[in-house]
């Protein structure tokens, strides 16, 4: 048992996708010119005032209800001051005592980052509230730029509660929300276009006790790994301040990917009076009972639910259901194709360890995966249904990546019809028995394994074709009788 | 031709312009000539470009002649003050950290006036950023009374009172929080306009006190008001605070009452036991309070018992929202910069360099009333406040119709005779409760006091009463102590 309890808690924030900007009409998009996505309420021009996205609103609420969070009746806007170049106002419009969604929590389980196992865990949600994005800074040799594409972008922060003990639940807690904004159609949560966005808050106390220790914030991490990897840093470097005698002062530190470690940001000294206060520009919110129940009716399966159906109604195993679960589109794509399939488990086993291999061998990402799963499904009833043997499977399987041809088409043209003649294979047994002579005496000698052999030479004789259990019965039958 | 227009109304105008008496180019001109003569005794105008004004005026014309006019007023000209943006415009709220800037896009008041084809003519002085009564916090020139060029014209919008009292243009826009059309108009002899907060949208007003601002008329007379006010207000999507369209015309049916019988007029006694209240205006407001009585008006004692704290909560709530609504101004994306080495001088230097004393004062003391620690002491207890004003209005308006109240408690001052910021700011003692209340009121020119210097009265309605309060205000109009208010310069 470890010295210290870890208490760990996620303020993340997660880019909402909305055809437009928060409080303007300029359009929410990625990877655009600088400044060609802007207008003068964007950037903060002398005179404009913003106009609410009702897309971002109510998809900020559905992301409330996917979390069991409590929808506030009355919420309301407020400004956030301080000064930072990439802030066009130098406030920043945000939600502080009234969020869009109060206490919730979310589910965890399966595998952290390091691949341990997970003990199933609630997380509890804080609040989920909604603002908007600041623009970015681009610095080089001697000045720096202002990039204001990102600002007024609806930008949503959940707040958990202390509730994760290790980097592994951070890590599946943080996998568990990202599932939940894809499911929901929230948010891409692509982090590499800085979608999604982490602050870790963490503290040490001694096992046992009941009072927390000093926390300290770890800013901006962007990927899931940093996260993990942040935290597991931090979580030493505290323990070695405590072991030595020392004490965590509250601060705000940075994470460096390179070389893996936390650094000083600021002090709880130097932090800023935010001087929150209610936006003047923008009337509160208020939601009715029929509102909520409105976006309710619209929520979609959540990925807990769909685990459980996985394995309760389709024969699953658990494992199985995560791996399917895990990314929207995958889960999709098996749903559709078990109402297709006459078993959903085997379609299952092909997707694991066929389908994800190979285009994780060919570095293709699931959302352009060429494979129809209709004719995933044909490939596995033609195996199932013994027109064609597993080897040849492969073979078809392989064919399918060019695209086009159904597995049927792919069969007939390559004439990998199963061959299940008695009189047919025999041929090939004999041939195979008569061209080996001293296997069939190390046979008769008793060592049945070369068995194996004269299977792989009708194989051959049969370009894969031969079936296989008829194979096993008349070579047994013709070598017993050598 | 050569007209006089220095008392032309925008009725009068549009029947002059409908009459073929007078081009739109004729009557700009006319205007632009006085303007040039008085302007340099004046100062109401930060800028008067000439060909901009005639070239609408030319287009309005030639609208006319092939009976493409946009509305009866189309080739009206009308002043805008220099907080309202004005696209391809300069928009610097008299202050030195906007010079240089040209606005990108049109206020949505200024959409609408084009839409009916006015003439956009010229900007107006103020108070920088609005903030003060009486003109002199402008960082670039001070603007005098037409009644007297030794006094102020009040404020902040006193570059639009001034510019319509001395004849200079026919109309103005103006923008008030805490009196800034009123208060200026009274003094200017004037009539100014402030609707209901959210009737016309602050889209394009460069933002004080967003909770309080609301752009207005001012004008020669009240149905001149109304007809700006029709022109202007209504729901825009642009700004989330814009009340519903109405689809009431304020100009339609304006002079229908033929007294006031039945009407109830509330006198609040608190506004008359306000220390400093000067003798003769208040000998005014008995004058006017007989001209309601003789028209047939009931006048009733109301109470507005918190309205003693209106001028504190006002620079409670005011300055907690200038504080935020002025820190974009930082030359980090427009404006004035100074240069410096490091992020935090720039900020600094900048802002330093750019505000005048009046403005750093309030974003200071707006920034310390929503600190932590003081902002429950302060802004919150301010808001209550706020709340108890508004409640009193309500309560109010169980007795009587509209609310009549002096406009100032003074005639306009010399120029530098408030020097202590406290003082200026009991100027607008009156009129801070209608902004924080959020309701509708306006200052119509009553008499001429002693001193030679006009004197407006205030009356003030309920949330969306502009209908009402308008038609009081043009009855009371026909029947004042005075008619003309012609300045002698």
């Amino acid at each position: 048992m470890s010295k210290y309890d870890v208490v760990i808690g996620l303020e993340v924030h997660v880019q909402v996708r909305t055809d437009s900007k928060m409080f303007c009409s300029c359009p929410n998009r990625f990877g655009q010119e600088p400044n060609t996505m802007v207008c003068p309420v964007c950037m903060g021009l002398p005179g404009v005032m913003p106009y609410p996205n009702r897309e971002a609103v109510r998809k900020t609420v559905m992301a409330g209800l996917m979390c069991g969070c409590e929808i506030a009746k009355f919420s309301k806007f407020d400004r956030k001051s301080y000064f930072y170049p990439d802030m066009p106002k130098n406030y920043q419009i945000s939600q502080y005592d009234l969020p869009l969604c109060g206490k919730g929590k979310l589910h965890v389980c399966g595998k952290g980052f390091s691949g341990a196992e997970l003990p199933d865990k609630s997380i509890g949600i804080t609040r989920i509230h909604l603002e908007e994005d600041v623009g970015k800074l681009n610095h080089f040799a001697g000045y720096s730029g202002i990039d204001f594409n990102r600002a007024g972008v609806p930008l949503m922060e959940i707040v958990s509660e202390p509730d994760m003990s290790s980097a592994d639940e951070a890590y599946a807690y943080l996998t568990s929300l990202k599932q939940i904004m894809q499911y929901a159609d929230i948010s891409d949560c692509d982090m590499e276009k800085g979608q999604m966005r982490c602050d870790v808050n963490i503290s040490l106390k001694l096992a046992g006790a009941k009072e927390f220790g000093t926390k300290v914030e770890i800013k901006n991490l962007n990927s899931f790994r940093s996260a993990h990897r942040s935290i597991e840093h931090e979580i030493i470097r505290q323990a070695e301040v405590l072991d030595a005698g020392g004490k965590i002062t509250q601060e705000t530190r940075g994470w460096t990917d390179d070389r893996g470690e936390t650094y000083l940001l600021r002090s709880k000294e130097s932090a800023h009076d935010y001087r929150y206060f209610p936006e003047p520009d923008l009337l509160p919110m208020t939601f009715s009972d029929e509102d909520i129940a409105k976006i309710k009716s619209q929520l979609p399966e959540l990925p807990e639910q769909k685990r459980e159906r996985f394995v309760a109604t389709l024969g699953l195993t658990p494992y199985d259901a995560q791996v399917l679960t895990l990314d929207k589109t995958l889960s999709d794509y098996f749903d559709e194709g078990a109402k297709l399939a006459k078993s959903p488990k085997m379609l299952a086993n092909w997707i694991i360890t066929e389908l994800l291999r190979e285009l994780n061998d060919r570095n293709i990402p699931f959302e352009n995966n060429p494979v129809p799963v209709s004719h995933l499904v044909e490939l596995v009833e033609l195996v199932s249904g013994g027109t064609i043997t597993g080897k040849s499977a492969k073979e078809v399987f392989s064919e399918l990546f060019a695209g086009g041809k159904t597995p049927k088409q792919i069969v007939s043209e390559k004439g990998l019809v199963q061959i299940s003649d008695d009189s047919a294979i025999e041929k090939f047994v004999i041939t195979a028995i008569e061209q080996n002579p001293t296997q069939v005496k190390q046979y008769k000698e008793g060592k049945t394994a070369v068995m194996q052999f004269f299977v792989g030479q009708v194989m051959k004789q049969s370009k894969g074709k031969a079936n296989p259990q008829i194979v096993n019965k008349l070579l047994r039958e013709k070598l017993d009788q050598c | 031709m050569s007209i006089s227009v220095e008392n032309l109304t925008i009725h009068e105008s549009a029947s002059l312009l409908a009459d073929k008496k007078i081009s739109s180019v004729e009557l700009c001109k006319a205007y632009v000539d006085r303007a040039r003569k008085l302007e340099p005794k004046i100062k109401a105008f930060l800028k008067l470009n000439e060909e901009e004004i005639f070239s609408q005026a030319k287009a309005s014309d030639e609208r006319r002649v092939s009976g493409k006019s946009l509305s009866p007023y189309d080739g009206v000209p009308v002043a805008i003050k220099d907080n309202i943006t004005v696209k391809g415009q300069s928009c610097t709220c008299a202050s030195k950290i906007l010079e240089g800037l040209n606005s990108p896009y049109d206020a949505t008041v200024i959409k609408k006036l084009k839409e009916k084809g006015f003439v956009l003519y010229g900007r107006t002085n103020m108070d920088e950023f609005a903030m003060g009564s009486s003109c002199e916090n402008s960082s670039f020139q001070k603007t005098a009374n037409p009644w007297d060029t030794n006094c102020v014209p009040g404020g902040s919008s006193g570059g639009s009172a001034a510019s319509v009292a001395a004849g200079e243009v026919t109309a103005a826009l103006g923008s008030d929080t805490g009196g800034s059309i009123r208060q200026p108009a009274s003094l200017c002899g004037v009539v100014g306009f402030k609707p209901t907060y959210g009737r016309i949208s602050r889209y394009g007003l460069i933002a004080f006190a967003s909770s309080l601002d609301q752009i207005g008329p001012i004008t020669r007379d009240v149905e001149d008001a109304a007809i700006l006010t029709d022109a202007m207000y209504g729901r825009d999507s642009m700004d989330a605070t814009s009340l519903p369209s109405t689809n009431e015309s304020f100009a339609e049916g304006l002079g229908s009452l033929k007294d006031l019988k039945g009407v109830r007029i509330g006198l609040p006694k608190e506004c008359f036991e306000v220390e400093g209240l000067d003798a003769g205006v208040r000998k005014i407001m008995d004058k006017s309070i007989q001209v309601f009585k003789d028209l047939g008006a009931e006048m009733v004692q109301v109470s507005l018992p918190h309205s003693k704290y209106a001028v504190a909560t006002y620079y409670v709530i005011a300055t907690a929202e200038a504080s935020a609504n002025l820190a974009r101004f930082d030359g980090i994306r427009y404006g004035k910069r100074v240069k410096t080495d490091g992020l935090l001088e720039t900020y600094l230097e900048t802002r330093g360099a750019g505000f005048g004393d009046e403005v750093k004062r309030r974003i200071i003391l707006g920034t310390f009333v929503l600190s932590s620690g003081y902002y429950d002491a302060y802004y919150t207890k301010g808001q209550k406040v706020r709340t108890l004003i508004r409640k009193d209005f309500q309560e109010a308006y169980r007795k009587c119709d509209v609310v009549l109240t002096p406009v100032s408690p003074t005639t306009a001052f010399k120029f530098n005779e408030k020097s202590d910021p406290l003082q200026m700011y009991l100027a607008d003692i009156f009129t801070i409760s209608t902004n924080l209340a959020g309701i509708c009121g306006i200052s119509v020119p009553a008499d001429v006091h002693e001193n030679g210097l006009p004197v407006g009265i205030q009356l003030v309605g309920p949330d969306m009463g502009e209908k009402q309060l308008l038609r009081i205000s043009h009855i009371f109009e026909r029947n004042r102590p005075r008619k003309e208010f012609i300045p002698g310069i």
